[in-house]
């Protein structure tokens, strides 16, 4: 069935069936493999987007339920790759194998919106659903304070 | 994918039901579905003809304080839950057991009445909505109807809501009076991520320096949610004392069935969490309770 979205601002239509989990879409048919599969069981933040501004798990959101919504992905963030987050994940060399970044970085794009100046209590919180299994926590809590730095 | 065919997403209570009942049990209520499409996918649900979604109903995405309560509609998730002032102020309890239910991202999509509905032990938003002495409405084709949270529960994810036929449309409960406070714990392994090991929720009024109305809730503990009546009426007619709070410790032991379970915690383990945990929930709880006055 067809199903009508707007990903990264641009209205699609995906053939889908129902039942499938919003991130094959976002990848398989939309072909935005920016966002990965980790988990797929909603447990360890790779997969998450913003759904209507909200950061959620996309393994765990059926695509008939993003219908009519706004689907944002990593490659959404900025067509540059210059998003303020972006910039001081690069520039404090965050990533390690870099599996988790998009979804450790969608994370921090909703908090940094919603808290333009977080505290480290504030980041371990809106960060606590995501895993890194490199460890590259300290410097996730770094790159997020020099993003709100640089945003000010 | 064995899943389901059609997904509906209906504006409004009577459209969901009539929907459901087009499929007469072929189809099923979701809600955030954050559960629900990760059982389907690991092959543990049988498929359904379609879903119904009720997260988007006109009027039941919101929490509004009325005669009847603080009023919570099907569509409000956990983080707004966590974020309401009004919640925080009557319902302390709810607030904090919403606020452990998974992680961020799943607490942005996941609903308060899916956690109810899905009925099971241990859901924390369940205990907390417990411990308020909480209630649900719960629509079908004859009408609508208030029933008490406690009694919806039949076993392990086993509800008297007929969730093929039937929606949990709203939930209440009692705004917290002058002398009412009410806390909530979990223990658990790595923070978010995990199943809890015990959940536990009070809900106290005192007077005068006396309990006058108590109420605790917890699990898993047994096949469902447990409300520890007996355990509660103990803490009744005397001051918020520590051995007033052993006394319902004991009798919530003599009362629940703990198990040990190979990933989470031994029947030992939990039994020492209760004994540690309960009575700092009800101090907490009498704390508050004094601050409310």
């Amino acid at each position: 069935m067809a199903i009508e979205l707007t990903i990264n601002g641009q209205a699609v239509s995906l053939d889908v069936e129902p039942d499938m989990p919003l991130l094959w879409a976002i990848r398989d048919l939309a072909g935005l493999t920016g966002t990965k599969f980790g988990c797929g069981k909603a447990l360890c933040g790779a997969c998450n987007v913003h759904l209507d501004g909200q950061v959620m798990r996309s393994c765990a959101i059926p695509v008939s339920a993003a219908a009519g919504r706004k689907v944002t992905t990593i490659e959404g963030l900025a067509a540059d790759g210059n998003h303020p987050v972006q910039v001081a994940w690069r520039e404090l060399n965050v990533a390690q194998c870099g599996y988790c970044q998009s979804g450790q970085i969608m994370s921090a794009v909703a908090l940094l919106e919603r808290n333009p100046n977080p505290s480290d209590d504030d980041i371990d919180a809106a960060m606590s659903g995501n895993i890194c299994r490199c460890g590259t926590y300290t410097r996730i809590r770094q790159a997020i304070h020099k993003a709100a730095e640089d945003r000010s | 994918m064995g899943g389901w065919k059609n997904y509906h997403t209906p504006a409004t209570v009577e459209e969901a039901i009539d929907v459901l009942h087009g499929y007469d049990g072929r189809a099923r209520v979701i809600g955030g579905g954050t559960d629900l499409l990760v059982e389907t996918r690991r092959g543990l649900r049988r498929p359904y003809e379609a879903m119904v979604d009720v997260s988007r109903i006109a009027g039941l995405n919101t929490i509004s304080q009325t005669d009847d309560g603080i009023v919570i509609g099907c569509g409000v998730t956990h983080t707004e839950i966590v974020n309401d002032e009004r919640i925080m102020r009557h319902g302390q309890c709810l607030a904090e057991s919403c606020s452990v239910i998974g992680g961020p991202q799943v607490r942005n999509v996941g609903t308060l009445a899916g956690n109810v509905a899905h009925a099971l032990p241990a859901g924390d938003g369940t205990i907390g909505l417990l411990a308020l002495r909480g209630e649900v409405e719960i629509a079908g084709a004859s009408g609508r109807r208030w029933v008490p949270a406690k009694d919806t529960f039949i076993g392990p994810g086993k509800s008297v809501i007929d969730r093929h036929r039937e929606v949990l449309t709203r939930m209440r409960f009692e705004p917290a009076g002058n002398g009412e406070g009410s806390a909530f714990h979990r223990v658990m392994r790595p923070q978010g991520l995990c199943l809890p090991i015990i959940s536990m929720a009070a809900r106290l009024k005192i007077d005068g320096g006396s309990i006058t109305a108590a109420s605790i809730s917890m699990g898993p503990v047994g096949p469902v949610p447990w409300f520890a009546e007996p355990a509660a009426k103990a803490l009744v007619g005397g001051p918020p004392s520590q051995e007033r709070f052993e006394k319902a410790v004991a009798i919530v032991l003599a009362n629940v069935t703990l198990r040990t379970s190979k990933y989470r915690a031994t029947e030992e383990y939990r039994s020492a969490m209760i004994r540690t945990y309960l009575p700092l929930i009800l101090a907490a709880a009498a704390e508050r309770a004094g601050a409310a006055r």
